[in-house]
């Protein structure tokens, strides 16, 4: 009988689950279906699910009308640069918060919480005017220190997480074996960490290559990446749906192709700690 | 033997700094940046431009922004003195605006093939700030009555070609068939100073109502208002499409396109994609007729020209301007109606298109496109006199927040959420308040 209930929970647990993901990933697979239509077919009304003459032609025309390989590599070059450098300057600064917090650490990790709650659009004039002051304009390199101060945060406090839950014993132990300081981020708590690391790393590379305001804003033509293309295909007077939905696609495949494979990953260091 | 020496050498170097300087003026080639917005016009000079680019040696980089990123990046970049671009496309609100506030180069002095009095004048006056042209027109656009032969034909029916809007209900309470998915009449909705706002102020200019008196004094509470927005609230409410508080240009030109629509009043640059019986299933059914009046027939059809532009924080000054009497002359018109069709020929900017019968033959509406552009007015919208320009904005800074806030309102009373009255009054106290703030009203 217990087993009974058991069968008819997993079932309905399963189908929840089914509709759930069905809902969120609705709005992608609509994008992917309208990618294959004409314009004309994709304002039909009713909208057509299936039966439409299915075309590859919205991606040629994106693909000869936008450079789409120049977008992709700036967005690589931003998403995955912010992210080392940030890293870089994270793992540091969250080791001293977990294993040597002073009186002020949380002061300091909830102030630099706060900086993400000001709007982005408050600061852009400043920003916009020391860019063109140091020549940066429409440069990567500018897009890479902005997205990473930008995400600094979020990185140093999933960092701090993570680190907080690594026993400090064991660090302990390496400095009664001889460790330096260096030797104990690097052999001792990066191995330990990698999880963490790993999923702080996806998390923040997906935040990098999403970001649309300061990629629209600081860039023209030479780092422009998929963000500007996508916006290059909407428009209020002109129907480009399908090309659009195309250059969504396009956009949003590689970052789609990461999170499947890395999920595991992903999910375990988003967990991590979680359970005590 | 000396002085011989120092002549020849003297030659020597005179004609090598001759050639240098040759070679500086014509092969030296340029890369200019041009930001631009997403339409069917802007994308056939886009894959036109390898001809300037092959004839001039020079070459452009493209930056292609939806429309309202385009307006924020711009005024950023110009507002900083950024350098960003080169040329940039800007509409009838900016151009006199920027032009003013000295942010763009004046355009009065391309050489003498270019013919400026081949624009129109209402065209050329609508891109001009105290006596100069600030942008060239790529193409302009007024509105006007797009509507069903056929159905009028079935029902009895016959389209004035210059209509009312008290007969446009008329006649979309008789096509008016939501069983059958046909709609009496699709018009905007969507909350925007550019959306709703470009129909629902021509209408006011038709119920013979005006934004602001003499004195800066909004006059969103008067009755020509109330008239007009109970109208328009209650055609969309009985006779317009499912959705229409949400629907803009778009979604009104793929109904319209789809046979859903018995009338819509809209842009006439959209009248090249109607009548292409590619991208709609109404192209040899479709009639066209004026923009409808009321009490008036002033500013009853809006004024719009997309052009082009130079910052002042351009590098390239000469190039770009260079590029701006190619794309926007007769030559180029001619190059888009050989090779890409004479119905997708740039409209509304200058009196020879209209005058070519390839034009014409190719796109029946043209002469009512041309007459509804040449009856708008920027300086003289309203049966009332007006302290501004323009006919469905206001040409100041201050109305894209007003024009924002009105239309999120307008928006709000076809939904049904809010009275005509209660819209009313607060976008009448915004607009006070706004103006005040801005110091029109002391």
């Amino acid at each position: 009988m217990a087993r009974q209930v058991t069968n008819r929970y997993r079932v309905l647990v399963t189908l929840a689950a089914w509709c759930v993901a069905l809902t969120l990933s609705f709005p992608i697979i609509w994008t992917l279906l309208t990618s294959f239509k004409t314009e004309i077919e994709a304002v039909a009304s009713p909208p057509k699910f299936f039966s439409f003459d299915w075309t590859i032609e919205n991606y040629f025309i994106v693909q000869e009308r936008s450079d789409y390989f120049h977008h992709f590599w700036n967005s690589v070059v931003i998403a995955i640069g912010s992210t080392l450098l940030a890293l870089v300057i994270a793992i540091p600064a969250a080791w001293s918060m977990a294993f040597v917090p002073g009186r002020r650490t949380k002061d300091i990790l909830m102030w630099m919480l706060s900086t993400k709650m000001m709007p982005a659009v408050g600061v852009l004039i400043p920003i916009y005017l020391l860019c063109k002051d140091f020549g940066l304009l429409d440069s990567r390199i500018a897009l890479v220190t902005i997205l990473m101060l930008m995400n600094l945060p979020i990185v140093i406090w999933m960092l701090f997480t993570y680190l907080k839950e690594i026993p400090g014993e064991i660090l302990e132990a390496a400095r009664m074996d001889g460790a330096n300081l260096k030797n104990e981020i690097l052999y001792v708590l990066v191995p330990m960490a990698v999880p963490g690391i790993a999923s702080t790393l996806l998390l923040n590379v997906i935040l990098s290559w999403n970001e649309s305001f300061w990629t629209l804003n600081l860039t023209g033509a030479n780092a422009a990446p998929l963000t500007a293309f996508i916006v290059s295909y909407s428009s209020p007077e002109g129907l480009f749906y399908a090309k659009l939905s195309a250059a969504s696609i396009m956009a949003i495949a590689p970052i789609l192709i990461l999170g499947w494979f890395s999920q595991k990953q992903l999910v375990r260091g988003l967990t991590f700690g979680a359970v005590k | 033997m000396f002085q011989k020496l120092t002549k020849s050498s003297g030659m020597t170097a005179l004609a090598l700094s001759v050639l240098a300087g040759a070679g500086a003026g014509t092969l030296q080639a340029e890369t200019l940046t041009i930001a631009t917005v997403n339409n069917a016009d802007m994308i056939i000079m886009q894959e036109l431009s390898p001809k300037w680019e092959k004839k001039t040696g020079n070459k452009l980089n493209w930056v292609i922004l939806e429309e309202n990123v385009l307006r924020q990046r711009v005024t950023t970049d110009i507002a900083t003195n950024g350098g960003t671009y080169d040329i940039i496309t800007i509409g009838a609100y900016e151009a006199p605006l920027w032009g003013k506030n000295n942010w763009l180069v004046s355009l009065d002095d391309f050489d003498s093939s270019y013919n400026y009095d081949d624009i129109f004048p209402t065209v050329r006056n609508g891109l001009t700030a105290d006596g100069h042209l600030y942008a060239v027109p790529f193409y302009a656009e007024s509105s006007f009555t797009f509507y069903r032969k056929d159905l009028f034909k079935a029902a009895g029916l016959t389209m004035p070609a210059n209509p009312t809007w008290t007969q446009i209900e008329e006649f979309a309470a008789k096509l008016h068939k939501p069983d059958q998915e046909q709609y009496g009449i699709c018009l905007r909705g969507k909350a925007g100073w550019g959306d709703n706002m470009a129909v629902f102020g021509t209408m006011v200019n038709a119920f013979g109502g005006r934004w602001f008196d003499m004195n800066w004094n909004p006059e969103l509470d008067s009755p020509e208002w109330l008239n007009a927005l109970t109208f328009y609230t209650d055609i969309v409410q009985k006779y317009g499409a499912p959705g229409t508080p949400n629907n803009g240009h778009n979604e009104n030109r793929a109904m319209f396109a789809s046979g859903k629509c018995a009338i819509w009043v809209d842009a006439t640059s959209a009248a090249g994609y109607i009548y292409n019986p590619k991208e709609s299933s109404v192209a040899d059914v479709t009639g066209f007729a004026s923009a409808p009046s009321e009490v008036s027939e002033k500013g009853n059809g809006w004024f719009w020209a997309w052009a082009l532009s130079v910052p002042k924080s351009s590098k390239n000054e000469d190039v770009a301007k260079d590029f701006l009497a190619w794309a926007t002359s007769e030559e180029y018109i001619n190059l888009v109606g050989e090779e890409k069709g004479w119905v997708a020929a740039p409209p509304g900017t200058r009196k020879s298109t209209y005058a070519n019968s390839d034009y014409i033959n190719a796109a029946p509406f043209a002469k009512t496109v041309q007459k509804q552009i040449l009856s708008a007015d920027p300086a003289n919208p309203s049966a009332k006199p007006v302290p501004y320009t323009g006919v469905q904005f206001v040409a100041i800074p201050e109305f894209q927040g007003i024009g924002t806030y009105v239309g999120q309102m307008v928006s709000a009373s076809l939904a049904g959420t809010m009275s005509p009255s209660e819209v009313l009054k607060a976008s009448q106290n915004y607009a006070r308040q706004e103006m005040t703030r801005s110091g029109y009203i002391k």
